[in-house]
């Protein structure tokens, strides 16, 4: 029996398990500050140092699970893997199993401890991270894709159609998140297919977001006009298929029901908002000349909302798409927090913080404060991105 | 003016209807209805067992009508069970029929009766919003005044090192979702681990007794989360005054930085905030909920997620009417108020 | 703290003064080696284009520069007193109480949240420790020194609630309430309508002699200055080129770039047929690019090579003889300054061809909620925006179209251009019925042969699209050529027409300057071989050094195309120079219509005599009849009854009865091709005098 780990011991540990995301991160800081003038608003970014700080955070996590999920790498244990010898064990305790045989690839200690059935807190935050990095920014993208495709329009037109868009945006915005995750996000309602016609009509948008692009834009030229939109139709068809409607012909691409339940509450809680600043800069960017000037050449709408108008609200969209992210974060962190749509097992920092806060008055605090800082330092990071993104898109 | 509120109420009823008519639908879905059967009677029951047990009690209606008779807009169902016993909506327990009022719906004044907690949901709501409301008379007395001084001392002098410091610690709780600060906060200051003890980790006494000790974190921990969002709002709106030709104006005219800040750039720069505090409100719902969960506080929120976990449709319906009223009561507060607080949007 | 009332000396001396910006980069020098005293009771102008450093100089008097800038040599004096060894609380008893200062946008230095009474007690409050009722008795009649009426209900309105002019009145009054030795203006009529900045400058000259205050006059128009100073410092990027007495620097200029500003500028006179513009060639040198020597030495007729490009700092060199006049040449006193101007090419004037435009009785009502806010529950309102709009244009005629602000020349663009329809009347493009074709119905043709040039070059090219990719789309658009090939050829010629080099097409919009921007507008306008160009105020927002590079180029696009040009301004001087026929409006009613002679020579229609009165002329040889307006322009949402003119027509009385406030009057033919929209008699008609008189040499 080997002795635990001293702290001192343990922090080493980690980092020698983190050094594929250190490596990558000091060659990305590297490369990045040696091109920064060449480099537009991401160069400009090194320049301040609340937005290095936060890109450091977020690329520590995106690294972390990009190693972790790719190449099983960062990670001591299997995230599932239960030992009862280990039931809340203190950090730096040596692994040992009772019941069957130990995988001869694990590590030999817990470094974050064990949690309540005997997994190791340090690969359940790691794998914590693979689940947070794939979902958040996508749903993120889903949830501006929706808002652009209506908010463009509510605010270019105005008028009836704006009126009965900003209702149903102020509808779902004056639900509380929590109810409607309680209404949407149970075994029950995906039973019903509900979520499945959500993710029918929200994923739709990015289709339709992308034809219409295309078209405004090579309308004069239809030869150019239809191959591009050909393209995009077949793949984004099969790629719509598959994951809305789990019908890809080729049965390739599918998304668990579970996630697809997810998923879709977390962008429709997201796209009024989205649709709300859209729409505001939209309003603001239509008085200009060059909208004007548009208009006065004989351009389609679609054509000024979508290449006059969207391209020059990129700054505030950007930083918003930042934030954003992290607010997804939270979001899927609370769901775990109230146990809605996952399997019980799956590791999830939100479930992870629950579970672990029944121990806190048993003074365990090992189980529920590291998933607590790894959500945390994300979200940090994604705000301190944000604001450095702000800062410096306002200095010229 | 009146014609504006009455405009902005009829779109409030509107929301009202809609939210819990959808409210309503999802919780009247048959899976759900299932397993509130199985809830309410065993949970080894057959299927036909469940469609009797769901068609004597009225939950077979079609939506629209059990709608209807929750608003109180249609009577109440009477229906002859399978199992020879009458039931109406209507009838309190142990009432005969006949007695019976025709009409029990939310206009009468009956929200219905809570399948878990087994009390009239009226009865429930009014005690769980009295102590929501005291912890959230103490978010607010908390969170207002602290992010509004923070803001205007960051915003006074933009690009300072105290705007640096105080925009960067408003950043952060920000950040910090409120179980994420809530757990931290346990684990800091309620635990022995560490050994400082100052406060408790729950607050289920403070339902009783509020005490500094028992209450504090929960009001800390909702107020936290909201509070740099304010105070970045108040900030931004601050700078964004200080740098504008009036302000210039003001300076050159020999007014003193101290007056500068309080009789010129002050109330310009709280209109935004305003707006924003009041808009706060359906996100301290949130934090409610959360929070009253993680303290097992056992107030508005708790009931929330009590209501949604055993699909206790009244007493769900309850919640979501409150909560959306809440949300909307807010906004229409801030509309009047942003009106009243700046004087170049005139009413008449 | 108590004025000195015994000092004698000048007012303000600013001695070899050097201000710096301070970047993460660099150091930005805004101002350099600038020298310019004021003595008591003396107005001197700063003159220069944007980006001289005129504003910095004020903000540096002021001891106000923000975090960034710093005085970096040199002092500024005020009555003897050093400002830069004050401190902060010495120098805010001098800020308001001593030296006052008044801005370009007076509705953002009044607090939108401060009642006007309270913005003015303020000042003599905290500078003279007086009680509340003695400063607000002293505002009161600083409001009525400002001619405004009402001055009780003005003191408790909110600025929102006043007009432009109102407001800058109240700041004008605002500055004068301590009763200040020094008053800086900078640029204080750039945003008023040209009727309302005559009648502020009238004021401002006024009061400047009944209290005695020494002014800083910061201006970009040359004819402003002339109005209202003694003296004139001329600057250029960074430094004072040229100062001197008014008469000295106007007519016996001693420095080049103020000779090229000269005459680049329109005056009574010029000619773009017979007595064409002379654009300063090249641009304003960005302050961290400026050429070794003489900033002025890249754009200079004088240049000599090896000697204006020696990297030494030139001094300002008095010239003898005069009265304080100094200019910063090595070359001045070799130049033969009475030379005449280097013959230019002249052109001879075009053929006027068929109507190929033409308006018949042309009405545009608008429906506005009457409350922003609160709207669809309130009631609506009609807004008249264009009422009986009735004339036609030629092939390559010049037809401008004059007013101020409100007077329905935006929205007439925008019904001909068809992005709104018109309620009532028509438009006949070749004959062709267009009025009633929004612009998504009208075939490509017709979208191609009108088309617009806007004002703002900052607003007029998508920031996120190279300047190339634009004009390529507008060909596109106009389905000009058959592959990108063919666009890309045609876009190079299109930038060789306006006379920009080919890189350009490679640019992002940022990296061009005001007039290259307009440039490449020109060029998106003609992509499709527009008929009709409609030019809305294309160079107003540009500096007049580039005014008349831009001016130019129209022309000669207009000459070598044909093109009918409808030429929007409010800017008399330039519509002179440049256009064949003149169409006064005023409040949506076209006033007066006729070909520039007929408009520029009475009998006037009183508005167009108000208009030419109130339009500055930067020469001394020009003598104009003062007229100035009451009040502000109406609103368009709430006109007066009757004519539209006669709240503020000096004429009226000459009217009998109450005619001119119950009926709009006739449209009047006065000779053939000119049309007044007046009640005035012939006879009274006949004995209106010319405003210009230009004086005999």
């Amino acid at each position: 029996m080997k002795d635990p780990l001293s702290w001192g011991a343990i922090l080493g540990q980690m980092i020698i398990q983190f050094m594929p995301t250190i490596i990558a991160l000091v060659i990305t800081f590297a490369v990045s500050i040696y091109f920064k003038r060449r480099l537009g608003l991401y160069g400009k970014l090194f320049d301040s140092t609340i937005g290095m700080i936060g890109l450091a955070l977020v690329l520590f996590w995106v690294f972390t699970a990009f190693f972790a999920g790719a190449f099983d790498m960062i990670a001591t244990h299997d995230p599932l893997d239960q030992s009862a010898m280990m039931k809340k064990k203190l950090p730096g305790t040596p692994y040992s199993k009772l019941i069957g045989t130990p995988d001869p690839n694990a590590g030999a200690y817990y470094l974050l401890g064990g949690d309540n059935l005997g997994r190791d807190v340090f690969s359940r935050v790691i794998a914590g991270s693979i689940k947070v990095i794939l979902i958040a920014p996508f749903a993120t993208i889903f949830a501006f894709m929706v808002g652009i495709t209506l908010g463009l329009p509510a605010g270019y037109y105005g008028g009836k159609f704006d009126t009965f868009l900003s209702f149903l945006s102020n509808l779902v915005l004056a639900f509380p998140v929590i109810l409607l995750f309680y209404l949407l996000v149970t075994p029950e309602i995906v039973l019903t297919g509900i979520p499945v016609y959500m993710a029918a009509v929200l994923f739709i948008f990015p289709l339709v977001f992308l034809v219409i692009l295309w078209n405004s834009r090579y309308h004069t030229q239809p030869g150019k006009r239809n191959l591009f939109v050909g393209i995009t139709l077949v793949i984004g068809f099969w790629i719509y298929l598959g994951i809305a409607w789990d019908a890809d012909p080729l049965g390739i691409i599918s998304f668990p029901p579970n996630l697809l339940v997810v998923f879709v509450s977390v962008v429709f809680v997201n796209s009024p908002t989205v649709f709300r600043i859209v729409r505001g800069l939209t309003l603001d960017i239509k008085t200009r000349d060059y909208v004007a000037a548009a208009q006065t050449r004989g351009e389609g709408p679609w054509y000024i909302m979508l290449w006059e108008i969207l391209p020059n609200a990129r700054g505030p969209l950007l930083v918003d798409f930042c934030l954003r992210i992290g607010y997804t974060t939270i979001l899927l962190g609370t769901l775990g927090f109230f146990g809605l749509g996952l399997e019980s097992e799956s590791a999830d920092w939100g479930k992870m913080i629950i579970d672990g806060r029944r121990l806190l008055s048993a003074n365990i605090l090992h189980i529920a404060v590291p998933p607590a800082i790894a959500l945390l330092t994300l979200v940090l990071g994604l705000n301190f991105l944000a604001d450095g993104l702000r800062e410096e898109s306002l200095k010229d | 003016m009146g014609k504006f509120i009455l405009r902005r109420v009829g779109v409030m009823i509107l929301t009202a209807l809609c939210l819990t008519f959808i409210v309503f639908f999802l919780t009247n879905l048959y899976p759900n209805l299932e397993k509130l059967a199985k809830t309410q009677g065993n949970f080894r029951m057959s299927d036909e067992e469940v469609e009797t047990y769901l068609n004597n009690n009225g939950y077979l209606q079609p939506t629209i009508t059990k709608y209807g008779q929750w608003l109180g807009v249609l009577p109440g169902y009477v229906i002859e069970g399978t199992d020879g016993r009458t039931r109406a909506k209507c009838a309190e327990p142990g009432q005969p029929i006949e007695e019976a009022p025709r009409f029990c719906g939310v206009l009468q004044g009956e929200w219905g009766h809570s399948t878990v907690i087994k009390e009239d949901v009226g009865g429930i709501i009014g005690e769980k919003l009295a102590l929501t409301g005291i912890l959230m008379f103490w978010v607010m007395l908390l969170m207002v005044p602290s992010a509004l001084i923070l803001g205007v001392l960051a915003g006074m002098r933009e690009g300072s090192r105290l705007d640096r410091s105080l925009s960067t610690f408003s950043i952060t709780t920000t950040a910090t979702p409120e179980y994420v600060s809530g757990v931290l906060f346990i684990a800091i200051f309620a635990s022995s681990a560490i050994g400082l003890k100052w406060f408790k980790g729950t607050a289920t006494s403070a339902m009783d007794n509020i005490t500094f000790e028992n209450f504090f974190l929960p009001v800390l921990t909702i107020a936290a989360y909201g509070m740099g969002y304010i105070a970045r709002m108040t900030r931004a709106s601050m700078a964004e005054v200080m740098t504008s030709q009036y302000i210039r104006t003001a300076r050159l005219k020999g007014v003193s930085f101290p007056n500068i800040v309080m009789k010129h750039a002050l109330r310009n720069a709280l209109i935004a905030p305003f707006t924003v505090i009041m808009l706060q409100f359906p996100w301290l719902l949130n934090g409610v909920v959360i929070v009253e969960t993680l303290f097992n506080y056992k107030g508005f929120g708790w009931t929330l997620v009590l209501a949604a976990g055993n699909n206790d449709i009244e007493l769900l319906l309850a919640v979501s009417v409150i909560s959306v009223i809440v949300v909307l009561v807010t906004q229409l507060i801030s509309d009047i108020g942003y009106v009243y607080l700046n004087p170049r949007i005139s009413v008449t | 703290m108590p004025k000195k009332p015994d000092y004698d000396g000048p007012i303000l001396e600013i001695d070899s003064l050097s201000i710096s910006f301070f970047t993460r980069l660099r150091e930005i020098p805004a101002v350099m080696d600038f020298s310019v005293e004021v003595q008591p009771g003396e107005a001197v102008g700063l003159v220069g284009e944007s980006g001289c450093g005129k504003s910095t100089v004020a903000l540096g008097v002021m001891q106000d520069l923000g975090v960034n800038g710093r005085i970096v040599g040199g002092t500024i004096k005020f009555k003897g007193r050093d400002l830069k060894t004050l401190s902060p609380d010495e120098l805010r008893d001098i800020r308001g109480n001593e030296i006052a200062m008044i801005y370009q946008e007076p509705m953002a230095s009044l607090n939108p949240a401060m009642k006007i009474g309270k913005q003015l007690t303020e000042v003599p409050m905290i500078h003279e420790k007086v009680s509340e009722q003695e400063a607000y008795a002293r505002a009161l009649e600083v409001v009525r020194d400002v001619k405004l009426p009402d001055p009780e209900r003005i003191l408790k309105s909110f600025p929102h609630q006043l007009s432009g002019g109102q407001q800058q009145r109240i700041v004008i009054a605002m500055a004068l309430m301590a009763n200040p030795s020094l008053l800086i203006l900078d640029e204080p009529t750039t945003a008023l309508d040209v009727t309302v900045e005559a009648a502020v400058v009238e004021l401002v000259k006024e009061l400047g002699r009944k209290y005695g205050t020494s002014m800083l006059f910061i201006s970009h128009n040359l004819g402003l200055v002339l109005e209202t100073c003694d003296r004139i410092c001329v600057m250029y990027s960074g430094e004072a080129v040229e100062t001197g007495s008014i008469e000295d620097v106007f007519d016996k200029m001693q420095h080049p770039y103020t000779q090229a500003l000269f005459r680049s500028i329109p005056l009574p006179g010029a000619d773009k047929n017979a007595r064409p513009l002379k654009a300063i060639p090249g641009n304003f040198p960005l302050p961290h690019e400026r050429p070794p020597g003489c900033n002025f030495g890249p754009r200079c007729d004088y240049f000599e090579e090896g000697r204006c490009n020696q990297d030494i700092a030139i001094p300002m060199e008095q010239i003898a003889g005069d009265d304080r006049h100094y200019s910063r040449c090595l070359r001045f006193k070799e130049i033969d300054w009475n030379a005449p101007i280097q013959a230019m090419e002249q052109t001879k004037a075009t053929e006027k061809g068929d109507v190929i435009l033409k308006m018949d009785n042309l009405k545009k009502y608008y429906e506005v909620a009457a409350n922003a806010l609160f709207g669809s529950s309130g009631v609506t309102k009609v807004v008249k925006a264009n009422e009986t709009l009735t004339f036609e244009a030629r092939e390559s005629e010049t037809l401008a179209i004059v007013g101020e602000s409100g007077c329905g020349k935006s929205t007439f663009a925008k019904v001909l251009m068809g992005l709104e329809t018109a309620t009532d009347g028509q438009i006949l493009l070749d004959n062709k019925n267009i009025e009633h074709i929004p612009i998504q119905s009208r075939d490509t043709q017709t979208v191609a042969d009108i088309q617009m040039v806007f004002q703002n070059p900052f607003d007029t090219l998508n920031p996120s699209m190279t300047v190339g990719r634009q004009i390529m789309r507008a060909l596109e658009i106009f389905g000009h050529g058959n592959s990108d090939e063919e666009r890309q050829n045609e876009t190079m010629r299109l930038l060789d027409l306006v006379k920009l080099p080919r890189e350009f097409a490679e640019r992002m919009p940022r990296q061009l300057s005001g007039g290259q921007k307009q440039r490449v507008g020109i060029a998106r306008a003609f992509a499709g071989g527009a008929r009709i160009v409609v030019a809305d105020e294309p160079v107003s927002a540009l500096d007049v050094s580039v005014q008349a590079a831009v001016t130019d180029l129209l022309m000669e696009i207009q000459r070598e195309k044909k093109t009918t040009l409808l030429f929007i301004s409010h800017d008399l001087s330039i519509v002179r120079y440049l256009s064949d026929r003149v169409m006064v409006m005023y409040l949506g009613h076209v006033v007066e219509l006729g070909t520039t002679e007929q408009v520029f020579s009475p009998p006037y229609h009183p508005y167009t005599e108000a208009l030419l009165s109130a339009v500055p002329i930067a020469d001394t040889h020009v003598e104009k009849k003062h007229i100035v307006l009451e009040g502000d322009v109406p609103s368009a949402m709430n006109p007066p009854p009757g004519c539209p003119f006669q709240t503020r027509c000096r004429w009226k009385s000459e009217v009998p009865g109450n005619l001119c406030e119950e009926e709009v009057p006739p449209v009047r033919e006065l000779a053939p091709g000119h049309q007044v929209k007046c009640h005035l008699a012939d006879d009274i008609l006949a004995r209106m005098e010319p405003v210009i008189k230009i004086a005999a040499e």
